[in-house]
Formats: C-alpha cells, sequence, structure tokens
C-alpha cells in the first residue's frame, strides 16, 4: 500500500489553500468575503492554513443585508476579532439611503440588493479580488464556474468569457476597474463541508444545529418568524424544532426540521437528504434560470 | 449516499467525453441517479421541464445540462464539473463536449483528470470522435482510460460486436501513449453495468463501470518520485513570537521531501537543508504531491515566488530554448515571434514563439508538417524562448510541473495550454583534452 495518499478533504484542502495563496500573490487588494456562513467559515479555517504563522494578508469583507440572522452577525465580528483580522461590514440599508441600490416595490428579499452593496464596496476599496465561499454543486449555473472568475467593469460575469483553467494555473491579469472572484471551495460539496468541519472541529453559528423556533410555511417551506416577517392572517405560527441548511436572507431562508444538535448528526442528515440545499432558498426558485441571470449581474 | 468514513475516501477526478447522441449525458444521469446522487427538487425540476414539454419521459440527460444558452441549442458548450460520493470514493467529473470546435474544453478537463471515459455507440463502432478523445487524453497523460461501449441493447447486447469495436479500439492505441485502459459494455439508458450488472451479458466477466471507478488504483498517480515544490508565497510573520520565521509556501508538485534533506533552489543553485515542514499549527516529518504545505531552510539564502526547491538526486531542467506540444484556444491564431506571456506554475515571464514543428490533425491524427498556423483548436508541436529560464520537467515525467499555459499581454486571455518536452540535447561538446600550455 502506497502511505503518501491523501484523502478527498486533504486534496480538496490543499486544493483551496494554494488557490487563497495565488489570490495573495498575484493581486495587490484582495478580500474575503465572509459572511460568517459554514463555507465561509472553512474558507477562513484555508485562509488561517495558507498563511500560518503570518496574519491573513486581506482583509474580510460582508454585506450585510438587515435581513441577517442576528446569531451570525455575533458570530462573524467575533471571529475576525479572534484572528485579529480586519472586517469591513458594508450594509444594504446604507446602500438604499444613498441610492446605490433601489428595491423594486413588493420585493422582500434582499438578496438582490447584495450585489450593488457589494459592487459598490469593491470599488470603494479598489478590491481587485474578492473571496467568496460558494461551491460547483450548489446549483446547475455554477458547474461551469471557474476558480478565477472574471467581472467587467460592470461587476458582471460572462459565461462565454471565462479563461481556461488548466492543471494549477490560475490566470490572474486584470486591468485596472475589473476584478476577479474566486472560489477556493470550487470542488467541495455540502457533504465535504461538513466533513471538513468535523475534522477540524470548526465552530458554528448556533442556526445551523436544532434549536426551537417560531416558523410559518410559505410557497412550501418554513420560514422563520421576526420583526421583518410577521405572520399573515391567514398564516398559522408553529413552534418546531429546525435548523437551517444555508444562509441568506431571513426572509427567504428555509428552515427545515430537524433533531440535529451536532456535527454528527448533520451529517447523518445529509448523507440521507433528499432536497439540495438551496432547494431551501426561495429565491433560486422564481425560475430555473434564476441563479444564472443573479450571477451575470454581479452575484456571488 | 451512505455515509463515508472521511479519513480513508479518496477522490477521483474523470472526464467524459463522446459524440454527439452517443449517451454522455443519460450515461451521467444515471452515474448520478443509480448512486442515488440526485435530489427531491432536482427531480422535481427535471419532471416540471418534462411537463412543459409536452408530458414526455423524465430525461436523464437533461440533469447535466448547465447554461441556459446551451439549453436553447441543446448542446453543452463548456466544461461542467458535477459530484457524486460512494461509500467507497468521491467523483468529480468535468463533462466536455465531444465536437471538434470544442477541443480546447476537453483539454482542460483532461488536465486534472486521473481517468478518462470515453463513450462509444455500439452501433457506430469506433470513429473519428473517438480517436480524438483518446488522443486527448494521452496527450493530457492521464493515466487511466475506460472505454464505455454504449448502446449495448440496440445492438442485442452482442459480445461479437463488443469485442469487433475493442479490435478496432486497439489497432490504434499503439499510436498513443496510454498505460491502462478497460473496456465496459453498458447501456446508460437501461442501466446494464453502469451501477448494477447487467442479466443482458452474461459473457462479459469485468466490473460494472462504477466498480471500476470505485477501484482503479490511482495512488501512484501522482509523481512521487522528484522532489518539487515551486515558491508561491514567502511567509514572514515578522511578529514577536515568530520574529525569525521565514517559510516557503507552495504546493508540492511532486515528489517527496523530507526534514533533514539537503536540497537545491532553482535556477540559483544554491543549497541547502529542510529545518522544518508545516501545516497549519502541525510540523511534519515528511510531506509529498499534491500537499501544499509551508517549509523552511536551515540557510537564509534568498528566495521568491517562482523558484523551485527541488530534490538533488534528479535535476529538473532549467532552461530558455523549450520544445512543447501545444493546444490553441483562442480565436486569434497564434503569431510566430509575437511577445506573449507564459505561465508555468508561480512563474510568469515573456515568450516568443519560433516555430510550428507541425500539427495534428485531429481527424486522423497524423502529422501535418510545413504549416506555420495555429488557430483555434488545433493541437502542435512548438518551439519558443522564455525570456527567463523555465524550471521544469517534461509534462510525461510530471504533470503538474511541465505544464503551462499562454496568456495575450493584450487581452490577458489565457489563448493556450502546453506541455513541456524533454529538451533536445545540446550539441555534444567536442572530447577535448585540458592540455597545459
Ligand atoms: N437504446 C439506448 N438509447 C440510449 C442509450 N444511451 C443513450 N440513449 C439515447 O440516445 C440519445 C442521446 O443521448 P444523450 O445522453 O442525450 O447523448 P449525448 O449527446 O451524448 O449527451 C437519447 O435519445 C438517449 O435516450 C442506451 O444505452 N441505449
Amino acid at each position: 500500500m502506497n502511505k503518501y495518499k491523501l484523502t478527498h478533504l486533504d486534496y480538496l484542502e490543499s486544493e483551496g489553500i494554494h488557490v487563497l495563496r495565488e489570490v495573495a500573490a498575484q493581486f495587490e487588494r484582495p478580500t474575503l468575503m465572509f459572511s460568517g456562513g459554514k463555507d465561509s467559515i472553512v474558507m477562513l479555517r484555508l485562509a488561517e492554513k495558507a498563511f500560518r504563522p503570518a496574519r491573513i494578508p486581506f482583509p474580510l469583507l460582508n454585506v450585510d443585508t438587515g435581513h441577517n440572522f442576528p446569531e451570525l452577525n455575533e458570530f462573524r465580528d467575533r471571529r475576525a476579532a479572534e484572528l485579529g483580522a480586519k472586517l469591513i461590514v458594508r450594509t444594504v440599508e446604507d446602500a438604499l439611503a444613498k441610492g446605490i441600490a433601489t428595491q423594486v416595490p413588493g420585493e422582500l428579499s434582499r438578496n438582490r440588493l447584495q450585489i450593488p452593496t457589494l459592487l459598490a464596496a469593491i470599488e470603494e476599496f479598489r478590491f481587485d479580488a474578492a473571496l467568496g465561499g460558494a461551491r460547483r454543486d450548489e446549483e446547475k449555473a455554477r458547474a461551469k464556474e471557474r476558480f478565477f472568475s472574471f467581472r467587467d467593469e460592470f461587476g458582471q460575469w460572462d459565461p462565454k468569457k471565462q479563461r481556461p483553467e488548466l492543471w494549477n494555473i490560475y490566470n490572474g491579469r486584470l486591468i485596472p476597474g475589473q476584478h476577479m472572484r474566486v472560489f477556493p471551495l470550487s470542488n467541495w460539496t455540502e457533504m465535504d463541508v461538513w466533513e471538513y468541519i468535523q475534522r477540524e472541529k470548526l465552530e458554528l453559528p448556533s442556526i445551523y444545529f436544532a434549536h426551537k423556533r417560531e416558523v410559518v410555511r410559505r410557497a412550501g417551506q418554513w420560514l422563520p418568524v421576526n420583526d421583518l416577517l410577521p405572520p399573515k392572517d391567514n398564516e398559522e405560527v408553529k413552534t418546531l424544532q429546525v435548523r437551517v441548511r444555508t444562509i441568506g436572507d431571513i426572509m427567504s431562508t428555509g428552515c427545515i426540521e430537524s433533531e440535529a444538535t451536532t456535527v454528527e448528526h448533520i451529517i447523518g442528515e445529509v448523507s440521507t437528504a433528499r432536497v439540495t440545499e438551496r432547494g431551501g432558498r426561495a429565491d433560486d426558485k422564481v425560475s430555473e434560470s434564476s441563479m444564472e441571470d443573479r450571477k451575470r449581474e454581479g452575484y456571488f | 449516499m451512505s455515509n463515508p468514513d472521511p479519513k480513508s475516501i479518496e477522490l477521483l477526478r474523470f472526464t467524459t467525453a463522446g459524440s454527439v447522441d452517443d449517451g454522455k449525458s443519460t450515461l451521467i444521469g444515471r452515474l448520478l441517479h443509480d448512486s442515488k446522487s440526485i435530489f427531491e427538487d432536482q427531480w422535481d425540476a427535471l419532471q416540471r421541464s418534462a411537463d412543459l414539454a409536452g408530458g414526455s419521459d423524465v430525461n436523464l440527460a437533461n440533469l447535466t445540462d448547465g447554461l441556459r444558452s446551451e439549453r436553447e441549442q441543446g448542446i453543452t458548450i463548456d466544461v461542467a464539473y458535477r459530484y457524486f460520493a460512494t461509500p467507497r470514493r468521491k467523483f468529480i467529473i468535468a463533462d466536455t463536449p465531444g465536437h471538434v470546435q470544442y477541443t480546447r474544453n476537453m483539454v482542460t478537463g483532461a488536465s486534472t483528470a486521473n481517468l478518462a471515459l470515453v463513450l462509444i455507440d455500439a452501433r457506430n463502432g469506433v470513429v473519428e470522435q473517438s480517436k480524438r478523445h483518446a488522443y486527448i487524453s494521452s496527450l493530457l497523460g492521464i493515466p487511466h482510460m475506460v472505454v464505455c461501449i454504449n448502446k449495448m441493447d440496440l445492438v442485442n447486447y452482442s459480445e461479437d460486436r463488443f469485442r469487433e469495436i475493442r479490435e478496432q479500439f486497439y489497432a490504434f492505441v499503439p499510436r498513443l501513449d496510454i498505460r491502462d485502459v478497460t473496456f465496459v459494455p453498458i447501456s446508460a439508458l437501461k442501466g446494464d453495468n453502469v451501477v448494477d450488472e447487467s442479466q443482458n451479458m452474461p459473457w462479459y466477466h469485468g466490473p460494472t463501470l462504477l466498480g471500476h471507478l470505485e477501484d482503479v488504483y490511482i495512488a501512484s498517480d501522482w509523481n512521487l518520485k522528484d522532489f518539487r515544490m515551486p515558491v508561491q508565497y514567502v511567509i514572514r510573520p515578522l511578529t514577536d513570537e515568530h520574529h525569525d520565521f521565514r517559510g516557503f509556501a507552495g504546493q508540492i508538485t511532486g515528489g517527496v521531501v523530507r526534514k533533514g534533506e539537503e536540497i537545491t533552489v532553482l535556477p540559483s543553485g544554491k543549497r541547502s537543508v529542510v529545518k522544518s515542514i508545516h501545516l497549519l499549527d502541525q510540523e511534519l516529518e515528511e510531506a509529498f504531491s499534491p500537499q501544499s504545505v509551508v517549509i523552511q531552510l536551515e540557510d537564509d539564502i534568498d528566495i521568491s515566488r517562482g523558484d523551485t526547491l527541488s530534490s538533488l538526486d534528479t535535476l529538473p531542467y532549467t532552461t530558455q530554448d523549450h520544445d512543447a506540444n501545444i493546444s490553441w484556444m483562442d480565436e486569434q491564431p497564434l503569431v510566430l515571434g509575437r511577445k506573449y506571456i507564459i505561465k508555468h506554475g508561480p512563474n510568469t515571464t515573456k515568450v516568443v514563439f519560433r516555430e510550428v514543428v507541425h500539427t495534428v490533425d485531429i481527424e486522423t491524427l497524423e502529422e501535418q508538417h510545413g504549416t506555420a498556423e495555429l488557430g483555434l483548436n488545433d493541437i502542435g508541436r512548438v518551439k519558443f524562448k522564455t525570456m527567463a529560464p523555465l524550471v521544469y520537467d517534461a509534462y510525461r515525467k510530471n504533470r503538474n510541473f511541465g505544464g503551462f499555459v499562454i496568456i495575450d499581454e493584450a487581452t490577458n486571455d489565457t489563448v493556450a495550454a502546453g506541455m513541456l518536452r524533454s529538451p533536445e540535447k545540446p550539441a555534444p561538446v567536442p572530447e577535448h583534452k585540458d592540455y597545459v600550455i
């Protein structure tokens, strides 16, 4: 037997570290988008591994929709402080006030409004690379995403203009005004992320674990009841044992009923899950191409 | 999907390429479906589009369609990556279109694959496209190949037909550099020998396709002989706690390195000894390809991004004149004499192409001499000179240290990918004696 053999997690970890170091070396002003969600937690761990014992050589950036779960923001701030990392937060609220982002009447979720907010932050700090925790297995339109995903001056993604990526060579060359989105977790699946969280004993915000919460049934999913989302008259509020699988805007992030209170339990649930993790997100359901449309405009 | 023990599961990356209608999408859909990697909401979406299309059956092929423009045209135009797992392995599929005009996508998908899955329609036998896929797989050095002879249900599950196609394939294998090839007769549509053993082909005693994918031995696919680590990034914390720490970070692209071992730094040729190897807060006794680590050396020598740490036993080449196979990926053809940028590992320098030695007719696999033109989707052999020397191994010896990409300075686009060959032997120095005058 060959003792020089990497497990799939080791392989993915090494690939991610390599990508993070390429970003540090090839770009002048990179940032790491850290939401406090599980994928960005894994990405942050890889960044620690990539640069230890030095500090992570770029600031963390979060676009706060104002609809974030409070547990998430608390976690985000604490984690950044523990690592001694600089955390930049830009809010949709602020972007709305400045007129950078405009709401469409009736629009509840702020996922779309993150786009102009993010692009404005990229411009404000003249970031030339933004690291994101997106994975190719999340959604069909992401299956062809590159590690280094090129964006034009308007932050737009053109699926036809993406650069071929071979071996572990990434072309990060830009002209001023353009930027790169970089996804070190491209090849990870939801299961890989959980297994890695388990292996590395990573701390997660509490909403990933089963907890009692008031929810209402809307468009086939359980949505958390809160100030922003009061139940309608005809809706029945239920208190259920739930957790979230993926974190987006609180207005559109469906909870699933679950008894999973540990990472081990969650791995058990994920391995028997019959619905993709984004299956719980109302914003993807609008049309079969909705993710692709948002991506073209500059979504992660 | 059951629950694999993450401590022992390996990852196998494979490419699929097939001519249009050979059944590639159906096969991938089948693998995902029968290994229970398809989720209910994906299934519902398929059902919905089947209903919209007029109540036809769910088409497994639709699972692998990605972008809208592709859905509209009904073809796959890029490399799409798919993921599935069994209790024994994790898999990444690089799904690439088969047509000549997508040669560059095939090349891209092939660059990181352990295994190539070549699909052949049992009714048509080996066609030019099958040869092209096999050729590209061999050019990109994919270590393993599986030839799936599909649609066996349409040839009455005939053993003779299977053997006949296998002979056709063997007939041109000698022209390629393929080390390991396995043939599996399947029906992607009916499921024979994909995940479950076929009841219709008792004459076949080999593994099912999935069985083979789970078993094929891949641990030696990486070069574990010649230690190479191109330095990506220099880590200098400059904190009180780690005041003297100066670590060289990179992904080991070949071989094994041990603490205490003497190594050389190229191109300078200086030598030092490995003082420590780090992975986060772990200190390792040894590390191997493809791990990403940080190495500290005993001596304070000047090393920066682009330098290579190498074993002393086997040295890589360090030259400015190069000979390589190349796959052109841009609409603007190669211009001899013009400056491009070459990226090889973390190294970037300028390059000028001097000669197109030959191009390869990818229909017939014949070499064509005397054609200077190398355009989109062409494959050929070129000679070029780099402004700074490259430190490399021949691609055949180490895929991860012999590959490079070419970038157009004007557009920043990646316009080509190449595989370095051993440099031509320098003209032998005439024998002479040192006469002392
Ligand atoms: N009878 C039969 N038909 C098949 C088989 N595999 C694929 N097909 C059919 O061949 C056609 C082309 O298949 P598709 O998967 O779309 O091919 P692709 O263009 O290579 O992706 C479809 O009508 C499939 O249903 C098979 O094993 N047997």
